[in-house]
Protein backbone atom coordinates (compact mmCIF):
# COMPACT_ATOMS: atom_id res chain seq x y z
CA UNK A 1 0.00 0.00 0.00
CA UNK A 2 1.33 3.70 -0.75
CA UNK A 3 2.32 5.82 1.91
CA UNK A 4 -1.22 7.82 3.32
CA UNK A 5 -0.21 11.45 3.06
CA UNK A 6 -3.58 12.81 4.57
CA UNK A 7 -5.61 10.93 7.43
CA UNK A 8 -8.64 12.11 9.10
CA UNK A 9 -10.50 9.90 10.93
CA UNK A 10 -14.30 11.47 12.75
CA UNK A 11 -12.69 14.77 12.13
CA UNK A 12 -15.95 17.06 13.53
CA UNK A 13 -16.15 21.01 14.30
CA UNK A 14 -18.76 22.47 15.90
CA UNK A 15 -18.15 26.54 15.85
CA UNK A 16 -19.28 28.14 19.02
CA UNK A 17 -21.97 29.50 17.41
CA UNK A 18 -23.07 26.05 17.21
CA UNK A 19 -22.75 25.40 13.13
CA UNK A 20 -21.70 22.05 12.87
CA UNK A 21 -19.60 22.87 9.71
CA UNK A 22 -17.83 19.29 9.42
CA UNK A 23 -19.06 16.19 10.94
CA UNK A 24 -16.88 12.92 10.97
CA UNK A 25 -14.88 13.41 8.42
CA UNK A 26 -12.90 10.33 7.56
CA UNK A 27 -10.19 11.29 4.42
CA UNK A 28 -7.81 9.25 2.52
CA UNK A 29 -5.22 10.87 0.69
CA UNK A 30 -2.22 8.69 -1.05
CA UNK A 31 1.37 9.55 -1.94
CA UNK A 32 0.97 10.59 -5.41
CA UNK A 33 -2.51 11.56 -5.51
CA UNK A 34 -4.29 14.48 -7.69
CA UNK A 35 -6.98 14.36 -4.68
CA UNK A 36 -10.34 16.40 -5.85
CA UNK A 37 -12.00 17.59 -2.50
CA UNK A 38 -15.32 18.70 -3.80
CA UNK A 39 -18.90 20.26 -2.94
CA UNK A 40 -20.71 23.45 -3.02
CA UNK A 41 -19.68 26.56 -1.15
CA UNK A 42 -20.46 26.10 2.72
CA UNK A 43 -19.94 22.20 2.85
CA UNK A 44 -16.59 22.22 5.20
CA UNK A 45 -14.04 22.07 2.78
CA UNK A 46 -12.40 25.04 3.82
CA UNK A 47 -13.07 24.40 7.19
CA UNK A 48 -11.38 20.84 6.76
CA UNK A 49 -8.03 22.45 5.34
CA UNK A 50 -8.02 25.17 8.24
CA UNK A 51 -7.80 22.00 10.35
CA UNK A 52 -5.03 19.93 8.28
CA UNK A 53 -3.16 23.28 8.43
CA UNK A 54 -3.52 23.59 11.98
CA UNK A 55 -5.51 26.92 12.33
CA UNK A 56 -8.69 25.53 13.34
CA UNK A 57 -9.05 23.27 16.32
CA UNK A 58 -10.98 20.21 16.20
CA UNK A 59 -14.16 19.81 18.40
CA UNK A 60 -13.45 15.57 17.66
CA UNK A 61 -11.44 13.22 15.99
CA UNK A 62 -8.06 13.50 14.57
CA UNK A 63 -6.22 15.07 11.62
CA UNK A 64 -2.53 13.44 10.00
CA UNK A 65 -0.68 15.27 8.03
CA UNK A 66 2.53 13.21 6.34
CA UNK A 67 2.49 10.64 9.60
CA UNK A 68 2.33 13.83 11.82
CA UNK A 69 -0.58 14.43 14.05
CA UNK A 70 -2.19 18.35 13.63
CA UNK A 71 -1.51 20.16 15.12
CA UNK A 72 0.42 18.74 18.23
CA UNK A 73 3.52 17.83 15.49
CA UNK A 74 2.65 20.78 12.83
CA UNK A 75 6.19 22.01 13.13
CA UNK A 76 7.35 18.81 11.46
CA UNK A 77 4.71 18.32 8.99
CA UNK A 78 3.49 21.80 7.78
CA UNK A 79 7.11 22.88 6.54
CA UNK A 80 6.73 19.85 3.68
CA UNK A 81 3.39 21.60 3.13
CA UNK A 82 2.53 24.13 0.57
CA UNK A 83 -0.97 25.80 0.81
CA UNK A 84 -3.07 27.81 -0.81
CA UNK A 85 -5.78 29.27 1.65
CA UNK A 86 -8.42 30.71 0.63
CA UNK A 87 -6.99 33.24 -1.58
CA UNK A 88 -3.87 34.41 -1.20
CA UNK A 89 -3.03 37.08 1.64
CA UNK A 90 0.19 39.50 0.88
CA UNK A 91 1.40 42.43 2.26
CA UNK A 92 -0.12 45.34 -0.44
CA UNK A 93 2.86 47.51 -0.28
CA UNK A 94 5.57 45.26 -0.74
CA UNK A 95 6.94 43.42 -4.06
CA UNK A 96 6.30 40.10 -4.69
CA UNK A 97 9.34 38.98 -4.47
CA UNK A 98 9.90 40.40 -1.18
CA UNK A 99 6.58 39.26 0.07
CA UNK A 100 7.50 35.69 -0.73
CA UNK A 101 11.41 36.29 0.83
CA UNK A 102 9.29 37.62 4.33
CA UNK A 103 7.11 33.92 3.82
CA UNK A 104 10.45 31.66 3.22
CA UNK A 105 12.57 33.28 5.76
CA UNK A 106 9.49 33.34 8.45
CA UNK A 107 9.81 29.20 9.02
CA UNK A 108 12.16 26.21 8.85
CA UNK A 109 12.91 25.03 5.46
CA UNK A 110 13.77 28.30 3.93
CA UNK A 111 17.10 27.94 3.19
CA UNK A 112 18.79 31.23 2.59
CA UNK A 113 21.30 30.16 0.23
CA UNK A 114 19.04 28.44 -1.85
CA UNK A 115 16.45 30.84 -1.47
CA UNK A 116 17.02 32.99 -4.87
CA UNK A 117 16.68 30.53 -7.46
CA UNK A 118 13.93 28.87 -5.57
CA UNK A 119 12.45 32.18 -6.25
CA UNK A 120 13.36 32.40 -9.44
CA UNK A 121 11.87 29.06 -10.20
CA UNK A 122 8.88 29.32 -8.63
CA UNK A 123 8.36 32.89 -10.51
CA UNK A 124 8.61 31.06 -13.61
CA UNK A 125 6.53 28.28 -12.70
CA UNK A 126 3.59 30.16 -12.48
CA UNK A 127 4.29 32.35 -15.21
CA UNK A 128 5.47 35.98 -13.13
CA UNK A 129 9.14 35.83 -14.06
CA UNK A 130 9.30 39.31 -15.69
CA UNK A 131 6.81 41.05 -13.41
CA UNK A 132 9.54 43.39 -11.69
CA UNK A 133 9.58 45.16 -8.27
CA UNK A 134 5.92 46.45 -8.91
CA UNK A 135 3.89 46.53 -5.28
CA UNK A 136 1.31 43.21 -4.77
CA UNK A 137 -1.05 46.62 -4.18
CA UNK A 138 -0.94 46.97 -8.53
CA UNK A 139 -1.30 43.04 -9.12
CA UNK A 140 -4.71 42.29 -10.57
CA UNK A 141 -6.27 39.31 -9.28
CA UNK A 142 -4.99 36.61 -11.41
CA UNK A 143 -1.45 37.68 -10.90
CA UNK A 144 -2.21 37.80 -6.81
CA UNK A 145 -3.49 33.94 -7.21
CA UNK A 146 -0.22 32.88 -9.37
CA UNK A 147 1.44 34.70 -6.61
CA UNK A 148 -0.17 32.57 -3.99
CA UNK A 149 0.53 29.70 -6.18
CA UNK A 150 4.33 30.52 -6.42
CA UNK A 151 4.40 31.03 -2.42
CA UNK A 152 2.68 27.34 -1.71
CA UNK A 153 5.57 26.02 -4.26
CA UNK A 154 8.45 27.99 -2.71
CA UNK A 155 9.95 25.31 -0.76
CA UNK A 156 9.13 21.80 -3.06
CA UNK A 157 6.39 20.52 -0.92
CA UNK A 158 5.65 16.93 -0.65
CA UNK A 159 1.66 18.01 0.18
CA UNK A 160 0.60 21.06 -2.08
CA UNK A 161 -3.03 22.04 -0.46
CA UNK A 162 -4.90 24.22 -2.89
CA UNK A 163 -8.38 25.65 -1.64
CA UNK A 164 -10.19 26.97 -5.16
CA UNK A 165 -6.66 27.49 -6.69
CA UNK A 166 -8.72 28.46 -10.22
CA UNK A 167 -10.50 31.62 -8.72
CA UNK A 168 -10.02 34.71 -10.90
CA UNK A 169 -7.97 33.26 -13.39
CA UNK A 170 -9.15 33.34 -16.83
CA UNK A 171 -9.34 30.29 -18.94
CA UNK A 172 -5.97 30.64 -20.56
CA UNK A 173 -4.72 30.48 -16.73
CA UNK A 174 -6.83 27.83 -15.87
CA UNK A 175 -5.73 25.53 -18.30
CA UNK A 176 -2.01 26.38 -17.65
CA UNK A 177 -2.45 25.40 -14.01
CA UNK A 178 -4.19 22.24 -14.61
CA UNK A 179 -0.48 21.72 -17.11
CA UNK A 180 1.38 22.54 -13.83
CA UNK A 181 -0.89 20.17 -11.32
CA UNK A 182 -0.33 16.91 -13.44
CA UNK A 183 3.80 17.76 -14.10
CA UNK A 184 3.83 18.05 -10.17
CA UNK A 185 1.94 15.10 -9.36
CA UNK A 186 4.61 13.29 -11.82
CA UNK A 187 7.09 15.03 -10.06
CA UNK A 188 6.09 13.30 -7.16
CA UNK A 189 3.86 15.88 -5.52
CA UNK A 190 1.07 15.15 -3.52
CA UNK A 191 -1.92 17.56 -4.79
CA UNK A 192 -5.47 18.39 -2.74
CA UNK A 193 -7.55 20.30 -4.66
CA UNK A 194 -10.35 21.74 -3.57
CA UNK A 195 -13.10 23.06 -5.70
CA UNK A 196 -16.62 23.54 -5.92
CA UNK A 197 -16.24 23.33 -10.38
CA UNK A 198 -16.79 19.80 -10.26
CA UNK A 199 -15.80 19.45 -14.01
CA UNK A 200 -12.48 21.18 -13.35
CA UNK A 201 -11.28 17.93 -10.84
CA UNK A 202 -13.05 15.55 -13.28
CA UNK A 203 -10.21 16.36 -15.52
CA UNK A 204 -7.49 15.99 -13.79
CA UNK A 205 -8.20 14.23 -10.52
CA UNK A 206 -6.94 10.59 -9.37
CA UNK A 207 -9.28 10.08 -6.77
CA UNK A 208 -11.40 12.86 -5.25
CA UNK A 209 -13.79 13.18 -2.30
CA UNK A 210 -17.15 14.69 -1.87
CA UNK A 211 -18.44 16.68 1.01
CA UNK A 212 -22.30 18.62 1.59
CA UNK A 213 -23.48 19.87 4.43
CA UNK A 214 -20.48 19.00 6.20
CA UNK A 215 -20.45 15.41 5.53
CA UNK A 216 -18.55 12.88 3.25
CA UNK A 217 -20.90 11.72 0.54
CA UNK A 218 -18.49 9.79 -1.60
CA UNK A 219 -14.75 8.98 -1.94
CA UNK A 220 -12.79 6.85 -4.73
CA UNK A 221 -10.92 6.91 -7.48
CA UNK A 222 -12.62 9.26 -10.12
CA UNK A 223 -12.68 6.57 -12.52
CA UNK A 224 -14.69 4.68 -10.52
CA UNK A 225 -17.18 7.61 -9.42
CA UNK A 226 -18.21 8.22 -13.49
CA UNK A 227 -17.85 4.30 -14.01
CA UNK A 228 -20.43 3.80 -16.99
CA UNK A 229 -24.55 3.80 -15.72
CA UNK A 230 -25.59 0.80 -17.53
CA UNK A 231 -27.46 3.19 -20.37
CA UNK A 232 -26.48 3.18 -23.81
CA UNK A 233 -27.51 5.93 -26.19
CA UNK A 234 -28.02 5.40 -29.87
CA UNK A 235 -28.32 7.83 -32.40
CA UNK A 236 -29.47 6.11 -35.61
CA UNK A 237 -32.19 7.25 -38.58
CA UNK A 238 -33.55 3.67 -38.27
CA UNK A 239 -34.10 4.41 -34.42
CA UNK A 240 -37.98 3.21 -34.78
CA UNK A 241 -37.11 -0.35 -36.16
CA UNK A 242 -34.23 -0.59 -33.67
CA UNK A 243 -36.67 0.42 -30.51
CA UNK A 244 -39.26 -2.92 -32.08
CA UNK A 245 -35.93 -5.14 -32.12
CA UNK A 246 -34.80 -4.56 -28.42
CA UNK A 247 -38.25 -4.68 -27.00
CA UNK A 248 -38.67 -7.81 -28.84
CA UNK A 249 -35.40 -8.19 -26.91
CA UNK A 250 -37.18 -7.20 -23.18
CA UNK A 251 -34.69 -4.33 -23.05
CA UNK A 252 -36.32 -1.62 -22.29
CA UNK A 253 -35.89 1.29 -24.52
CA UNK A 254 -36.78 5.37 -24.01
CA UNK A 255 -36.84 8.08 -26.85
CA UNK A 256 -35.07 11.20 -26.71
CA UNK A 257 -36.28 12.30 -30.36
CA UNK A 258 -36.89 10.61 -33.42
CA UNK A 259 -33.57 9.73 -34.14
CA UNK A 260 -31.97 8.93 -30.56
CA UNK A 261 -32.30 6.29 -27.86
CA UNK A 262 -32.06 5.62 -24.36
CA UNK A 263 -31.35 1.80 -23.75
CA UNK A 264 -31.64 -0.01 -20.42
CA UNK A 265 -28.52 -2.53 -20.79
CA UNK A 266 -29.25 -4.50 -17.52
CA UNK A 267 -26.09 -6.32 -17.91
CA UNK A 268 -26.68 -6.80 -21.85
CA UNK A 269 -23.00 -5.94 -22.99
CA UNK A 270 -22.86 -2.84 -25.49
CA UNK A 271 -21.46 -4.94 -28.59
CA UNK A 272 -24.17 -7.81 -28.51
CA UNK A 273 -26.45 -4.67 -28.65
CA UNK A 274 -24.46 -3.25 -31.48
CA UNK A 275 -24.27 -6.30 -33.21
CA UNK A 276 -27.62 -7.02 -32.82
CA UNK A 277 -28.82 -4.28 -34.45
CA UNK A 278 -26.56 -4.52 -37.44
CA UNK A 279 -27.70 -7.85 -38.00
CA UNK A 280 -31.42 -6.44 -38.42
CA UNK A 281 -30.22 -4.07 -40.70
CA UNK A 282 -30.59 -0.92 -38.63
CA UNK A 283 -28.30 1.79 -39.82
CA UNK A 284 -26.09 3.60 -36.61
CA UNK A 285 -24.66 6.95 -36.37
CA UNK A 286 -23.20 7.01 -33.25
CA UNK A 287 -23.46 4.63 -30.08
CA UNK A 288 -22.10 5.16 -26.58
CA UNK A 289 -22.27 4.08 -23.49
CA UNK A 290 -23.50 7.01 -20.82
CA UNK A 291 -21.41 8.26 -18.00
CA UNK A 292 -22.50 10.30 -15.46
CA UNK A 293 -20.43 13.72 -14.90
CA UNK A 294 -19.29 14.51 -11.32
CA UNK A 295 -22.20 16.64 -11.15
CA UNK A 296 -24.38 13.74 -11.55
CA UNK A 297 -22.96 12.03 -9.21
CA UNK A 298 -22.68 14.51 -6.87
CA UNK A 299 -26.52 15.25 -7.07
CA UNK A 300 -27.16 11.24 -7.21
CA UNK A 301 -25.52 11.09 -3.80
CA UNK A 302 -26.80 13.96 -2.21
CA UNK A 303 -30.58 13.55 -3.26
CA UNK A 304 -30.91 16.99 -4.92
CA UNK A 305 -32.06 15.40 -7.93
CA UNK A 306 -33.97 11.93 -8.59
CA UNK A 307 -31.31 10.59 -10.88
CA UNK A 308 -30.71 6.81 -12.02
CA UNK A 309 -29.24 4.32 -11.12
CA UNK A 310 -30.59 4.83 -7.55
CA UNK A 311 -27.36 3.61 -5.84
CA UNK A 312 -26.61 2.77 -2.36
CA UNK A 313 -27.04 4.96 0.74
CA UNK A 314 -23.76 7.77 0.09
CA UNK A 315 -21.12 6.07 2.12
CA UNK A 316 -17.60 5.23 1.37
CA UNK A 317 -17.30 3.45 -1.61
CA UNK A 318 -14.78 0.33 -1.31
CA UNK A 319 -11.40 1.68 -2.61
CA UNK A 320 -8.73 -0.29 -4.48
CA UNK A 321 -5.66 1.32 -4.36
CA UNK A 322 -3.25 2.24 -6.84
CA UNK A 323 -0.36 1.43 -6.39
CA UNK B 1 10.83 35.03 12.24
CA UNK B 2 12.17 38.29 14.77
CA UNK B 3 14.76 39.22 11.80
CA UNK B 4 11.32 38.88 9.74
CA UNK B 5 8.79 41.16 11.82
CA UNK B 6 11.92 43.63 12.03
CA UNK B 7 12.07 43.61 8.26
CA UNK B 8 8.11 44.06 7.90
CA UNK B 9 8.50 47.01 10.56
CA UNK B 10 11.11 48.96 8.79
CA UNK B 11 9.92 48.57 5.09
CA UNK B 12 6.64 49.77 6.02
CA UNK B 13 5.55 53.90 5.08
CA UNK B 14 3.58 53.90 8.06
CA UNK B 15 6.17 53.26 10.54
CA UNK B 16 8.23 56.65 9.22
CA UNK B 17 5.82 59.39 9.06
CA UNK B 18 4.52 58.17 12.73
CA UNK B 19 7.85 58.74 13.71
CA UNK B 20 8.29 61.76 11.44
CA UNK B 21 5.19 63.27 12.99
CA UNK B 22 6.20 62.28 16.69
CA UNK B 23 9.49 63.89 16.30
CA UNK B 24 7.78 66.92 13.67
CA UNK B 25 5.42 68.54 16.58
CA UNK B 26 7.82 69.36 19.44
CA UNK B 27 10.03 70.98 16.63
CA UNK B 28 7.21 72.79 15.50
CA UNK B 29 6.01 74.15 19.52
CA UNK B 30 10.17 75.04 19.64
CA UNK B 31 10.31 77.36 17.26
CA UNK B 32 7.07 78.95 18.15
CA UNK B 33 9.05 79.68 21.53
CA UNK B 34 11.96 80.40 20.41
CA UNK B 35 10.31 83.12 17.44
CA UNK B 36 8.27 84.76 20.43
CA UNK B 37 10.05 84.00 23.57
CA UNK B 38 7.04 83.42 24.89
CA UNK B 39 7.49 80.80 27.27
CA UNK B 40 4.86 79.46 29.61
CA UNK B 41 4.83 80.24 32.91
CA UNK B 42 6.60 77.79 35.27
CA UNK B 43 5.00 75.49 36.57
CA UNK B 44 1.68 75.77 34.03
CA UNK B 45 1.73 74.11 30.58
CA UNK B 46 3.23 71.39 29.42
CA UNK B 47 6.32 69.54 31.76
CA UNK B 48 9.56 71.36 31.37
CA UNK B 49 8.62 73.79 28.80
CA UNK B 50 8.48 76.80 31.13
CA UNK B 51 12.56 75.80 31.29
CA UNK B 52 13.91 75.37 27.31
CA UNK B 53 13.68 78.79 26.60
CA UNK B 54 17.11 79.42 28.75
CA UNK B 55 18.57 76.39 27.90
CA UNK B 56 18.12 73.76 24.92
CA UNK B 57 19.54 71.17 27.10
CA UNK B 58 15.58 69.90 28.55
CA UNK B 59 14.25 69.99 25.10
CA UNK B 60 14.32 66.44 24.29
CA UNK B 61 12.94 65.42 27.76
CA UNK B 62 10.16 68.23 27.30
CA UNK B 63 9.65 67.22 23.56
CA UNK B 64 9.00 63.84 25.07
CA UNK B 65 6.67 64.82 27.43
CA UNK B 66 4.52 67.37 24.48
CA UNK B 67 4.00 63.64 22.75
CA UNK B 68 3.42 61.87 25.83
CA UNK B 69 -0.17 62.64 26.75
CA UNK B 70 -1.85 61.49 23.50
CA UNK B 71 0.46 61.69 20.35
CA UNK B 72 2.70 58.86 21.69
CA UNK B 73 0.17 56.70 22.76
CA UNK B 74 -2.11 56.59 20.03
CA UNK B 75 1.21 55.72 17.93
CA UNK B 76 1.81 52.93 19.87
CA UNK B 77 -1.62 51.50 19.88
CA UNK B 78 -2.19 51.26 16.00
CA UNK B 79 1.29 49.77 16.19
CA UNK B 80 0.71 46.83 18.88
CA UNK B 81 -2.88 47.22 18.15
CA UNK B 82 -1.94 46.00 14.04
CA UNK B 83 -0.04 43.45 14.94
CA UNK B 84 -1.78 40.19 15.21
CA UNK B 85 -4.99 41.55 13.40
CA UNK B 86 -3.48 43.56 10.82
CA UNK B 87 -1.92 40.04 9.44
CA UNK B 88 -5.59 38.78 9.76
CA UNK B 89 -7.08 41.31 8.12
CA UNK B 90 -4.34 41.53 5.19
CA UNK B 91 -4.86 37.60 4.82
CA UNK B 92 -1.25 36.82 6.00
CA UNK B 93 -2.24 35.26 9.32
CA UNK B 94 -2.93 31.76 8.39
CA UNK B 95 -0.22 31.68 5.96
CA UNK B 96 2.15 32.33 8.32
CA UNK B 97 0.32 29.92 10.93
CA UNK B 98 0.34 27.20 8.02
CA UNK B 99 4.16 28.15 7.06
CA UNK B 100 3.94 27.04 10.40
CA UNK B 101 5.30 29.93 12.31
CA UNK B 102 4.52 28.46 16.08
CA UNK B 103 1.43 31.07 17.79
CA UNK B 104 3.62 31.43 20.77
CA UNK B 105 6.77 32.24 18.31
CA UNK B 106 4.59 34.74 16.46
CA UNK B 107 3.85 36.94 19.63
CA UNK B 108 7.08 36.81 21.01
CA UNK B 109 8.03 38.58 17.56
CA UNK B 110 5.57 40.93 17.48
CA UNK B 111 5.81 42.13 20.87
CA UNK B 112 9.66 42.34 19.83
CA UNK B 113 7.88 44.63 17.08
CA UNK B 114 5.89 46.70 19.51
CA UNK B 115 8.94 47.37 21.67
CA UNK B 116 11.67 47.99 18.99
CA UNK B 117 9.16 50.50 17.37
CA UNK B 118 8.52 52.46 21.02
CA UNK B 119 12.61 52.52 21.49
CA UNK B 120 13.12 53.91 17.64
CA UNK B 121 10.37 55.86 17.88
CA UNK B 122 11.55 57.91 21.60
CA UNK B 123 15.17 57.66 20.52
CA UNK B 124 14.90 59.66 17.12
CA UNK B 125 12.60 61.96 18.79
CA UNK B 126 15.03 62.63 21.51
CA UNK B 127 17.56 62.85 18.93
CA UNK B 128 16.24 64.71 16.57
CA UNK B 129 15.01 67.25 19.59
CA UNK B 130 17.96 67.44 21.30
CA UNK B 131 19.39 68.69 18.09
CA UNK B 132 16.44 71.14 17.54
CA UNK B 133 16.90 72.39 21.41
CA UNK B 134 20.86 72.97 21.01
CA UNK B 135 20.52 74.77 17.61
CA UNK B 136 17.20 76.69 18.68
CA UNK B 137 18.37 77.70 22.68
CA UNK B 138 21.87 76.52 23.11
CA UNK B 139 23.18 73.95 25.77
CA UNK B 140 23.95 75.09 29.18
CA UNK B 141 24.38 74.17 32.51
CA UNK B 142 20.91 73.63 34.51
CA UNK B 143 18.75 74.34 37.32
CA UNK B 144 17.16 71.88 38.46
CA UNK B 145 13.66 72.08 39.15
CA UNK B 146 14.65 71.93 42.92
CA UNK B 147 16.68 75.14 42.76
CA UNK B 148 20.07 73.30 42.35
CA UNK B 149 22.60 73.38 39.98
CA UNK B 150 23.16 70.29 37.02
CA UNK B 151 26.00 70.10 34.81
CA UNK B 152 25.21 69.26 31.24
CA UNK B 153 26.79 66.03 31.50
CA UNK B 154 24.44 65.13 34.53
CA UNK B 155 21.53 66.46 32.80
CA UNK B 156 21.67 64.80 29.93
CA UNK B 157 22.25 61.85 31.97
CA UNK B 158 19.00 62.52 33.47
CA UNK B 159 17.62 63.02 30.05
CA UNK B 160 18.30 59.21 29.04
CA UNK B 161 16.78 58.46 31.88
CA UNK B 162 13.53 59.76 31.17
CA UNK B 163 13.69 58.73 27.72
CA UNK B 164 14.13 55.23 29.32
CA UNK B 165 10.98 55.61 31.64
CA UNK B 166 8.68 57.06 29.30
CA UNK B 167 9.52 54.29 26.66
CA UNK B 168 8.89 52.02 29.76
CA UNK B 169 5.58 53.52 30.78
CA UNK B 170 4.38 52.68 27.41
CA UNK B 171 4.64 48.69 27.67
CA UNK B 172 1.28 48.75 29.66
CA UNK B 173 -0.67 49.76 26.86
CA UNK B 174 1.08 47.77 24.25
CA UNK B 175 0.40 44.90 26.04
CA UNK B 176 -3.64 45.99 26.41
CA UNK B 177 -3.27 46.44 22.47
CA UNK B 178 -1.50 43.12 21.62
CA UNK B 179 -4.11 41.42 23.72
CA UNK B 180 -6.80 43.22 21.65
CA UNK B 181 -4.97 42.39 18.88
CA UNK B 182 -5.73 38.70 19.22
CA UNK B 183 -9.37 39.19 19.62
CA UNK B 184 -10.05 41.08 16.53
CA UNK B 185 -9.57 40.60 12.83
CA UNK B 186 -9.50 44.21 12.43
CA UNK B 187 -6.92 46.28 13.07
CA UNK B 188 -8.68 50.17 13.63
CA UNK B 189 -11.03 48.00 16.45
CA UNK B 190 -7.78 46.51 18.02
CA UNK B 191 -5.59 50.13 18.62
CA UNK B 192 -9.64 51.18 19.31
CA UNK B 193 -9.93 49.23 22.30
CA UNK B 194 -6.21 50.41 23.80
CA UNK B 195 -6.94 53.62 23.14
CA UNK B 196 -10.25 53.04 25.22
CA UNK B 197 -8.67 51.56 27.62
CA UNK B 198 -6.35 54.73 27.95
CA UNK B 199 -9.03 56.96 27.86
CA UNK B 200 -10.54 55.48 30.21
CA UNK B 201 -7.30 55.66 32.70
CA UNK B 202 -6.63 58.95 32.32
CA UNK B 203 -10.13 60.22 33.06
CA UNK B 204 -10.41 58.26 36.15
CA UNK B 205 -6.81 59.58 37.09
CA UNK B 206 -8.53 63.29 37.05
CA UNK B 207 -11.10 62.94 39.05
CA UNK B 208 -10.94 62.76 43.14
CA UNK B 209 -13.41 60.31 43.58
CA UNK B 210 -10.98 57.48 42.39
CA UNK B 211 -8.67 57.87 44.97
CA UNK B 212 -8.46 54.63 45.74
CA UNK B 213 -7.75 52.85 42.43
CA UNK B 214 -5.23 55.73 41.38
CA UNK B 215 -1.79 54.12 41.85
CA UNK B 216 -2.80 51.34 39.89
CA UNK B 217 -4.21 53.02 36.85
CA UNK B 218 -2.08 52.29 33.54
CA UNK B 219 -1.16 56.06 32.59
CA UNK B 220 -0.79 57.25 36.48
CA UNK B 221 2.59 57.27 36.94
CA UNK B 222 3.57 58.53 33.71
CA UNK B 223 4.31 62.39 34.25
CA UNK B 224 6.78 60.83 36.99
CA UNK B 225 9.58 61.71 34.98
CA UNK B 226 9.96 65.20 35.73
CA UNK B 227 11.33 63.85 39.30
CA UNK B 228 14.42 63.06 37.31
CA UNK B 229 15.15 66.28 36.99
CA UNK B 230 14.99 67.32 40.73
CA UNK B 231 17.95 66.99 42.88
CA UNK B 232 18.03 64.69 44.91
CA UNK B 233 15.66 62.25 42.23
CA UNK B 234 12.71 61.67 43.52
CA UNK B 235 12.52 58.25 43.04
CA UNK B 236 9.21 56.89 44.47
CA UNK B 237 6.96 57.75 41.49
CA UNK B 238 9.33 56.49 38.66
CA UNK B 239 9.82 52.79 40.87
CA UNK B 240 5.92 52.28 41.75
CA UNK B 241 5.59 53.60 37.59
CA UNK B 242 8.17 51.01 36.02
CA UNK B 243 6.75 47.74 38.76
CA UNK B 244 3.08 48.97 37.49
CA UNK B 245 3.83 48.73 33.82
CA UNK B 246 5.84 45.60 34.47
CA UNK B 247 2.35 44.14 36.17
CA UNK B 248 0.28 45.21 32.80
CA UNK B 249 2.71 44.10 30.54
CA UNK B 250 2.49 40.32 32.07
CA UNK B 251 -0.75 40.27 32.77
CA UNK B 252 -1.90 41.15 29.25
CA UNK B 253 0.99 39.24 27.36
CA UNK B 254 -0.43 36.41 29.50
CA UNK B 255 -3.80 36.91 28.31
CA UNK B 256 -2.50 37.64 24.70
CA UNK B 257 -0.80 34.11 24.29
CA UNK B 258 -3.66 32.58 26.49
CA UNK B 259 -6.50 33.62 23.83
CA UNK B 260 -4.22 33.45 20.88
CA UNK B 261 -2.79 29.76 21.13
CA UNK B 262 -6.51 28.69 21.39
CA UNK B 263 -8.30 30.44 18.98
CA UNK B 264 -9.89 29.62 15.66
CA UNK B 265 -8.06 31.40 13.11
CA UNK B 266 -10.48 31.74 10.03
CA UNK B 267 -10.07 35.21 8.91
Amino acid sequence: MSDVVVRTDGLTKRYPGGLLAVDELDLEVHEGDLFGFLGPNGAGKSTTIRMMLGLVFPTAGNVEILGCPIPKRGGDALSQVGALIEGPGFYPHLSGRRNLTLFDAAGKNGTRSTRTRRLDDVLERVGLADVGRRPVRAYSMGMRQRLGLAAALLRHPRLLILDEPTNGLDPQGIHELRTLFVDLVQEGTTVFLSSHLLSEVELICTRAAMMANGRLVAQDRVEALLAPTGVLRIESPDASVAANVLRSRRIPVEWLDRTHLRVHLNGEPAEEVNSLLVNQGVRIRELARERPTLEDVFLGLTGSTALEPSSDPPTETATEEPS
Amino acid sequence: MIAVELSKLVRRPRTWVTIALLAGLPVVVGIFLKVTGIAPAPGSGPALLSEVLNNGVLFPAAALALILPVFLPVAVAVVAGDAIAGEASAGTLRYLLARPVTRGRLIASKVIMALTFIALAIGIVAIVNLIAGASLFGIKPLTSLSGTGLSTREALARTVLAILYIGWSMLGLAGIALFASTRTDSPLAAALTALAAFVTSQVLDLIDATQAIKPYLPTHYWLAFVDLFRDPILWRGIQRGVALQAVYLVIFLGAAWASFATKDVTS
